[in-house]
């Protein structure tokens, strides 16, 4: 194997470390000032703007808040909420399920959705389930979440009354929601799928196996989709990034408790630490599918698996 | 030019050669050149609307009438009217403007700056490479949405800050392909064939390696104005985008929301705007990619 | 007549974005049990898509049967349904392709991919076909079977894949292989090692061969019938002692003049066809070979000649019974035939220009290298242009946890060589066996990791960026792949143009495009063509291009990396010969880089062969062809097919396959391929030393 398990885990740290940086940097570095946030502009002194600075420890260097951010962080301290003083860690812990099962949802029916319609439109060229295939895959892409997931809620909740508008409890709150996230993830993966199935069609070892008597079914369904979804495979772990990154705006859309809306609230009030939190559980959700697909991947191509 | 020789006629077809327009004929055209002349027109019209909506809307954006709030799409208001009593169609109209900025703009912003990383980090090598794609990839863990989103709301609510936001969060896919470009063109034998000439580093990357190098960025770019107006969009429903009289399709949604149960059309309209031009743009896009990749070119 | 394979006039079209084209006409062929029939033709001629539509895997790529019949063993082929041709691919017919890498499935094993087509005809059970497998890949002569059944087709050499993909065809015992180019991509060696193995396999099997190639050294060798193909039609027909005693199409009788033979003349020019093979969407009417025949008439302009028998073999040209009596038809070289088409012999007023130009540059660096040891350098360098002395070139293979090297690829280890001034100087060898590595180390375009080379008396590694540049406009290079080594965005003329422009600054626009012209009619292109770009050119004029932005400078020395490999025979010669009179005319010395040892004899004056990184033997020409020294060069010699069917060669081609250069065994590097090693080969490295003449070898036991 090129990389050891424990080669990629120790990368993936390195990123993690990288990304808290980053966010980091973004918060602290580019102007805006959390504490003029906390308090009521009219009414305050600079003294007490001092003050509050001083409380939230905004006076000294960021590099200085970072190392301490970093060291309480390994001591599993997530630091408190700079608008309620609440301990950040419990607040992401109690809603990250809703929103992991969301992401969950719909990535699912992204990968299945999109891998299906993207062979079916490859082997059945400029037939009308390719038609179709490509118009959801542009649809799919093109689409602007929000307003999906409002003509959701328009025809469902309001006109036809089947599914909850709102709520973050039960399987029902969660169809629309995902349905919504789903088709922009199946819509990039019908996309490339389509793609891949076409390019394999045409390489060389098709026409070998043709000239072996095997019929086209064979040909199609063994070798050709399994060649076209190695690529597709790296491409789900980009997905579940995406579909994790769209909750923060479907679960305002959806008025879901999850940690998409909280990181929204809280980027919008300066909340660095519960910002800081969310992007850690986030990265690490992300990095765990990647390693997961680092690995399946493996398996599914021989190339990568006995390359040494 | 030869024009005042040749008939009408003749001159219409004359004009048609130099614009390159193939020749128009229904029945030949496969669905997929239909839908391409759909995209052209939709885009050239939306276009119009964001260079001269006053051209195109029936009324001012900013005419509030308070005996007419909330009214259905009637005749006299054919996308309805919103709670402040102002005519949908033309605040969709002239929301069109900020909108497609975002769009344009960052997407220019974000490839010039992501090209040019890239550029530098595929062209020096060595440890500047490795310094510059390592900061990519620690970006491109960071969701593109969520980096703007951060960004957005560190520098606070303005139109520049929007596309700067967007922007940014699109630089690290742009460095990465534009270094992969730099690096495969590096080994082609032209490069070789002219540091065998005796050409300087500087001019081999000048005229032989960025000129090659430069047609996937373009074809990314033209995909990506699709999901930057998507982005730039995002934030403005989420209230980080341009607080103004004239909300753009994103704020105009958001603000839509409260009155969804009552008045559909708030929402429904703006949000298809925003669906027919980015859908447009993507149809768009991938027939460059296919002209500019003939490998790709499956129809 | 127990035809096997009949095809009767059949025509294939292709949809294609600028309409329907015509890819073959008419063609007729017939293949007995038994037989093997070889098809020849360059590229473009039709050969390829002959062979894939008696399979019907035309269908799959656009193409049609637009007319004539395929009758494979009593049964009509051209109409039948796909379903009913699946039972008989793989089963009564099999193929064998070029590029062994890109026929294989890459995420299935090896072994499932034979196992496969024995159980889609129903041959065995599972068990069985595993067995069948594992025998078959022995028969092929494959090490370890059972290993390599579990094996994915990355993990397997392109010789190894490609004796599974021989193994993989026989699984079903077909009565008909057709083989299209199956050693094309291999090296001289492994192509041996293969057409051996398919002619044991011909008699084993009892099956008859349709071999597809270019190469006529290969159909003389392994054919009963010939069939040449051109432009889409069969031009020739004949038994393979009747086609190469005496062609009768001026077509074939190009093809064999214009490739090199061991007994050919080192000093003649190489016929060349004139032109180039015209394009399937511009044939041109009445015979297609007629704008590049020597014996054209107006008949032959008017009318298509039918493939019609004479002296008891088929040819598709009105005057063959008369062309085969004339004089005219054995001359190599008369005057009509020389290469004229193309090339526009520059008067000598302007030759004499370039000369004075080369002569005043010349000058200008005498002046100003005024230090003492130049003097010295310059009398030394009218003998030797390059000197070569200990270069290595190793490459680190990375890995692990910090990225450290782990082991070296030794590509060129410890050469020795000088090239002198005027002379070509060809280097042979394998894939893999760092010729082209030292080429580009010897211009500096990657470092060396030991070792010095001078030019001139000047030590290359020594000079700074600027001197190195300088140094440059000397040496140039021509490349393999004439189509990648120019900019596709620049005209003709800027490439060309671009060495002036860099070395050349005083250069004005008019003056650099009057340079640039020149040079253009020099390599034998029109300089109309000045604004054109590359991809409106064929493969062989944009090699002359990179021929004249090579000799733009008037450089006084080109290394020629595999610079005719890629081109068709016919086109190779017309380069080739431009090569040689660039020499002439420019006193260019030549360092010719190539892996077909005919051409590399006929242009070189000496050779040099290479394995494993290491310089093995070098030679003049005549005398390396005519007495190999050391054991891997007899080898690679006699691994060439010859185009003459009377000569049957004796197998001593080499066995196994080159060993990585990641690992090279120790002692001779070539103990493990060698019929003569011993304990000695295996643990010293033999040093070069003179055996004859002029002549060195690194081997213990030279022959003779």
């Amino acid at each position: 194997m090129g990389k050891s398990v424990f080669v990629r885990i120790y990368t993936s740290l390195l990123v993690l470390v990288g990304a808290l940086i980053v966010v980091f940097i973004i918060m602290n570095v580019l102007p805006g000032d959390p504490a003029l946030m906390m308090l009521d502009p009219a009414e305050s002194t600079p003294e007490m703007i001092a003050t509050m600075r001083h409380q939230l420890g905004l006076d000294r260097p960021f590099y200085v808040r970072f190392a301490e951010y970093f060291v309480n962080l390994l001591h599993g301290d997530f630091g408190n909420s700079m608008v309620n003083s609440d301990p950040v860690l419990p607040k992401i812990i109690k809603h990250f399920p809703a929103t992991l099962a969301l992401t969950a949802m719909s990535s699912a029916i992204a990968v299945v959705i999109g891998i299906v319609l993207g062979v079916l439109s490859a082997l059945h060229r400029n037939k009308p389930i390719d038609l179709l295939a490509r118009l959801i895959g542009l649809f799919g892409i093109s689409m602007p979440t929000f307003w999906s997931g409002i003509l959701l809620i328009l025809i469902f909740s309001v006109q036809l009354g089947w599914l909850p508008a709102m709520g973050s409890t039960g399987f029902k709150s969660l169809i629309m929601p995902s349905l919504t996230l789903g088709l922009v993830g199946a819509g990039f993966i019908v996309r490339m799928v389509r793609t891949s199935m076409l390019d394999v069609i045409n390489e060389s070892f098709i026409v070998t196996l043709r000239s072996k008597g095997l019929s086209e079914r064979v040909i199609m369904y063994q070798h050709a989709l399994r060649n076209a979804l190695i690529p597709a495979i790296t491409m789900i772990g980009m997905i579940v990034g995406e579909m994790l990154a769209g909750t923060v705006v479907i679960e305002t859309v959806f008025s879901r408790q999850g940690i998409g809306r909280i990181i929204a609230d809280a980027i919008m009030a300066k909340d660095l630490p519960v910002v800081q939190g969310v992007v850690f559980f986030s990265a690490v959700v992300y990095i765990i599918v990647n390693l997961l697909v680092d690995l399946s991947y493996s398996f599914i191509d021989p190339r990568v698996r006995r390359a040494s | 030019m030869k024009e005042a020789a040749v008939s009408s006629g003749g001159l219409s077809l004359a004009r048609r050669r130099l614009l390159r327009l193939p020749h128009f004929n229904i029945s030949k055209l496969s669905a997929s050149d239909l839908f391409v002349y759909g995209a052209a027109i939709a885009v050239a019209l939306i276009l119009l609307c964001a260079i001269a909506p006053q051209w195109l809307a029936p009324y001012s954006p900013t005419a509030m009438q308070a005996d007419q709030v909330l009214l259905h799409p009637n005749w006299s208001h054919p996308l309805g009217t919103d709670y402040f009593g102002r005519d949908v169609l033309s605040v969709v109209v002239y929301g069109s403007r900020d909108s497609l900025i975002i769009g344009f703009v960052s997407v220019l912003v974000g490839s010039l700056t992501g090209g040019l990383i890239g550029a530098l980090a595929g062209y020096a090598g060595g440890i500047i490479d490795t310094i510059l794609m390592r900061i990519v990839d620690v970006l491109m863990t960071i969701p593109g949405v969520l980096l703007a989103l951060a960004i957005a709301a560190a520098l606070g609510p303005s139109l520049t800050n929007v596309v700067l936001a967007v922007a940014a969060a699109t630089v690290p896919g742009y460095a990465r392909v534009m270094r992969g470009q730099i690096m495969s063109m590096k080994a082609r034998p032209f490069i070789t064939a002219s540091r065998s000439i005796g050409a300087t580093g500087p001019v081999i990357f000048w005229r032989h390696v960025l000129p090659n190098s430069l047609s996937p960025m373009f074809v990314m770019a033209a995909i990506g104005i699709g999901s930057s107006i998507l982005t730039g969009a995002g934030l403005s429903f989420l209230g980080l985008g341009t607080i103004k009289e004239i909300p753009d399709w994103g704020a105009l949604l958001s603000q839509g929301r409260g009155y969804l149960t009552v008045a559909w059309w708030i929402c429904t309209f703006p949000g298809l705007a925003i669906t027919v031009f980015v859908l447009s743009v993507n149809i768009l896009g991938d027939r460059v990619r296919d002209r500019l990749d003939p490998k790709r070119s499956r129809g | 007549m127990s035809q096997l394979l009949a095809i009767d006039r059949l025509s294939v079209d292709f949809t294609t974005a600028k309409g329907r084209l015509r890819a073959i006409s008419d063609v007729s062929l017939h293949l007995e049990a038994g037989e093997t029939v070889c098809l020849v033709g360059e590229s473009g001629s039709g050969k390829t898509i002959t062979s894939k539509s008696i399979m019907r895997l035309i269908d799959y790529e656009n193409g049609v049967i637009s007319g004539g019949s395929i009758v494979l063993d009593g049964e009509e082929l051209s109409t039948m349904p796909q379903s009913e041709l699946r039972a008989l691919r793989g089963r009564k017919m099999a193929m064998v392709f070029q590029e062994p890498m890109a026929a294989f499935d890459p995420v299935f094993t090896v072994g499932s991919q034979i196992i496969e087509v024995i159980l889609r005809h129903k041959q065995r059970n599972k068990a069985g076909a595993w067995e069948h497998a594992v025998h078959l890949l022995r028969r092929v002569g494959i090490p370890e079977p059972e290993v390599r059944m579990k094996q994915y087709p990355n993990e397997l050499s392109g010789g190894m894949l490609q004796r599974a993909m021989i193994a993989m065809a026989l699984a079903c015992g077909p009565e008909l292989l057709i083989a299209d180019e199956p050693t094309t991509a291999l090296d001289v060696t492994i192509q041996a090692q293969i057409l051996h193995l398919l002619q044991e396999l011909k008699q084993e099997f009892n099956m008859a061969i349709l071999l597809v190639t270019h190469d006529m050294g290969i159909a003389a060798e392994m054919a009963d019938r010939v069939i040449v193909m051109y432009a889409g039609q069969v031009v020739e027909q004949a038994t393979a002692v009747q086609l190469f005693e005496q062609p009768h199409h001026p077509y074939t009788r190009g093809l064999l003049q214009s490739i090199t033979t061991m007994d050919s003349d080192r000093n003649a020019r190489l016929y060349a066809i004139q032109g180039s093979i015209p394009n399937l969407s511009e044939l041109p009417g009445g015979c297609r070979f007629h704008p590049r025949c020597p014996f054209a008439t107006e008949q032959c302009l008017a009318e298509t000649p039918p493939l019609a028998e004479v002296n008891g073999r088929l040819s598709a040209c009105w005057h063959a019974g008369r062309l085969v009596q004339s004089d005219s038809w054995y001359s190599v070289l008369s005057e009509k035939t020389a290469e004229t088409s193309e090339s526009v012999v520059p008067d000598k007023k302007q030759h004499l220009e370039v000369k004075s130009i080369a002569a005043n540059r010349l000058q200008l660096e005498v002046d100003s290298n005024t230090s003492s040891d130049s003097k010295i350098n310059e009398s030394s360098a009218s003998e030797l242009l390059f000197k070569v002395e200990g270069l290595s070139k190793h490459y680190p293979i990375r890995g692990g946890l910090l990225n450290r090297s782990q082991s070296r690829i030794r590509a060129v280890d410890q050469v020795s060589f000088a090239i002198r001034q005027g002379e070509t100087f060809g280097l042979v060898g394998e894939s893999g066996s760092g010729k082209s590595t030292l080429g580009r180390v010897l211009l500096q375009l990657e470092g060396a990791t030991e070792g010095s080379v001078s030019f001139r008396g000047q030590s290359l590694s020594e000079l700074s960026g600027a001197d190195l540049r300088r140094a440059r406009r000397d040496m140039q290079i021509v490349f393999q792949d004439p189509q990648g080594s120019v900019n596709p965005r620049w005209s003709v003329g800027e490439i060309i143009g671009e060495p002036l422009r860099v070395h050349e600054k005083a250069l004005g626009g008019k003056e650099r495009r009057a340079r640039v012209e020149e040079l253009l009619e020099l390599v034998g292109l029109n300089p109309a063509w000045y604004d054109r770009y590359p991809h409106e050119f064929s493969g062989g004029q944009r090699q002359r291009i990179g021929i004249a932005r090579a000799i733009a400078l008037q450089p006084r020395f080109i290394l020629a990396d595999e610079a005719v490999s890629a081109l068709d025979v016919s086109v190779q010669a017309q380069i080739v010969n431009l090569m040689k009179d660039l020499q002439q005319r420019l006193n260019l010395t030549y360092l010719f880089i190539a892996h077909g040892l005919n051409i590399v004899r006929h242009i070189s004056d000496r050779i040099g062969v290479m394995y494993l990184g290491k310089l093995v033997e070098i030679a003049p020409s005549e005398e390396l062809f005519r007495n190999p020294a050391h054991h891997y060069t007899r080898g690679l010699i006699s691994s060439i097919p010859q185009p003459d069917p009377a000569r049957k060669r004796e197998f001593i081609a080499i066995q196994g396959e080159i060993p990585s250069p990641a690992k090279p065994p120790g002692g001779c590097r070539f103990h493990t391929r060698c019929p003569a090693a011993t304990d000695r080969c295996r643990n010293e490295e033999p040093a070069m030393r003179e055996v004859g003449t002029d002549h060195f070898t690194a081997c213990h036991y030279p022959i003779g």
